[in-house]
């Protein structure tokens, strides 16, 4: 963009597609739209990792295809007295949890740069480092910001301290991930199966091994897409524009 | 598993009891097993939190397009994706659960960590204590509860009072843009009604785990809408579920043949 760009507005609450060094040295402002997706991106978190343990996705390719409904035994874990592992008890990984607490999820486990006391008494959550998070959880669901220190984060080490019969949900960014660590924990049975919203880069290539696993869903990163939210976000983020070119406080500035 | 029919209880004068895995007992002759002297059990309490946990699963993936979003993935022709694909919220919608009874009540347990506003419509209604756990409002009239719901869930037994309880007229007083979800019995529902109702977008779509017969013929106007997802009765297929499934009716079977009091018999 030219010398006289004012205002940068991202439809979005992650900023890590924005070199923020670079921006603030030339003055730019920038807005985004945090909380008002926090609903529908936590909502589809469950959504996912319902879809991966109960495995739908192959429920409905045997409806369409096999005809032969009963007796194949498509068993997948159900949720309840399991320990789930929301990553970060940041907003999105709280309303995560509240979702989850009713399935009869036993135990919650979080981990995060620290612990978060005002945050963590609603569901008894204890505040764990990262390898007994992997080790303990049934259900480790990633919700937390991609930043330097969570760039792959889940690699080798953290797939090969879960359960076997684990399953791992990424619905923060595809970088938080080292794909091909995640591809051989699968393929080799260190994890029963994962979700993913998100990848990197999306779409995955055509000939991604990622791609062929039965025991990995993908989505096409749908976090926020919903009618009601997306116009929310849209309205949002015109505002903080034009609250930027006016000089004006905007309504969700990013400080910089 | 066997038909339970007039000519294998006559060929078993023993038989004691016929301990059935799973709660529906709808495709047994409960008064002819009972005139043969033979005591039936079901496994009301195993089946329970699968269940509610399918039905959360069927209006989240229908609402918020999952399957079609999993293939968009991984179709070799995507390019992008769409900025403007998009579905609708589960949060704050109003769900409207046609049977409250263990089921239904977990759903609405689940649904309520969702903000979800929740009607329901029962023979009974539920006590005040109950009603107030969850947030839900008794509808008397089901017809009040299909006009104002965003997701109907069918969690009914079937019977001949349900039988075909949601027809044409029902799926007609829905809002346009609701979502039918069914994990009771296929029989609920009248399919033909529902294909048509499908067909000129008098709902917005239906999440089914159960239909008539299971599995449909493959010719079948349901596997072929775009406004429908099927399951093939996965709602109780988790391995937890099947295992106490057995426990249950085991524990059953046993309480019948030893005299004592029977966990869940079926009268």
């Amino acid at each position: 963009a030219g010398p006289d760009l004012k205002v940068i507005s991202t439809m979005s609450v992650g900023f890590d597609h924005l070199a923020l060094e670079e921006i603030k040295k030339r003055g730019i402002r920038v807005g985004y739209t945090p909380d008002v997706l926090t609903d529908a991106t936590a909502e589809r978190s469950v959504a996912l990792l319902l879809a991966a343990c109960r495995r739908l996705p192959e429920a409905l390719e045997q409806v369409k295809n096999a005809g032969q409904a009963r007796g194949m035994c498509a068993t997948g874990d159900g949720s309840a007295g399991m320990a789930a592992g929301p990553s970060s008890l940041s907003l999105l990984g709280q309303a995560v949890a509240r979702r989850l607490k009713p399935f009869g999820v036993k135990k919650f486990l979080y981990t995060g740069s620290r612990p978060r006391p005002e945050s963590d008494a609603e569901f008894e959550a204890e505040f764990v480092p990262l390898t007994r998070l992997a080790e303990e959880s049934d259900f480790v669901v990633v919700t937390c910001a991609l930043t330097p220190a969570t760039q792959g984060m889940c690699n080798k080490d953290f797939f090969s301290k879960m359960k076997k019969t684990s399953v791992f949900i990424n619905t923060s960014r595809g970088a938080v991930v080292n794909q091909e660590d995640l591809y051989n924990a699968l393929a080799q049975g260190q994890i029963a199966v994962a979700g993913l919203d998100v990848t990197t880069p999306e779409p995955l290539p055509t000939d991604h091994p990622l791609l062929s696993l039965k025991n990995c869903v993908i989505l096409p990163h749908i976090g926020s897409a919903t009618y009601a939210t997306r116009s929310t976000m849209a309205v949002l983020a015109a505002n903080n524009l034009l609250a930027g070119l006016r000089g004006e406080p905007m309504p969700h500035e990013l400080l910089l | 598993r066997p038909t339970i029919d007039r000519e294998l209880l006559e060929s078993l004068p023993n038989l004691k009891v016929v301990g059935n895995s799973g709660v529906g007992v709808d495709h047994l002759d409960l008064k002819m097993i009972s005139n043969f002297g033979v005591k039936v059990t079901n496994t009301p309490r195993a089946v329970a939190d699968p269940t509610a946990d399918i039905g959360m699963a069927l209006m989240l993936a229908s609402a918020r397009r999952l399957l079609e979003g999993c293939q968009i993935a991984v179709s070799p022709d995507t390019k992008y994706f769409a900025v403007d694909w998009l579905g609708v919220e589960v949060t704050r919608a109003t769900l409207g659960i046609i049977g409250m009874g263990s089921i239904g009540y977990k759903v609405a347990q689940r649904a309520r960590a969702f903000d979800m506003r929740i009607l329901y419509h029962n023979r009974n209604r539920r006590r005040k204590e109950e009603e107030e756990a969850v947030g839900a409002h008794y509808c008397e009239k089901m017809e009040d509860l299909l006009q104002q719901s965003d997701f109907v869930m069918l969690v009914v037994n079937l019977t001949p009072e349900t039988h075909k309880l949601i027809g044409k007229k029902e799926l007609g007083l829905m809002k346009p843009t609701a979502t039918l979800i069914n994990i009771s019995r296929g029989a609920v529902v009248d399919q033909d009604a529902l294909v048509e109702a499908l067909q000129n977008k008098v709902i917005r779509a239906a999440a089914l785990d159960v239909t008539y017969p299971e599995p449909l013929p493959r010719d079948h106007p349901l596997l072929k809408l775009n406004n429908v997802i099927i399951t093939p009765h996965i709602g109780t297929a988790t391995v937890q579920a099947l295992r106490m499934m057995a426990e249950e009716a085991i524990a059953n079977i046993l309480a019948v043949l030893n005299g004592q009091p029977i966990p869940s018999e079926v009268l």
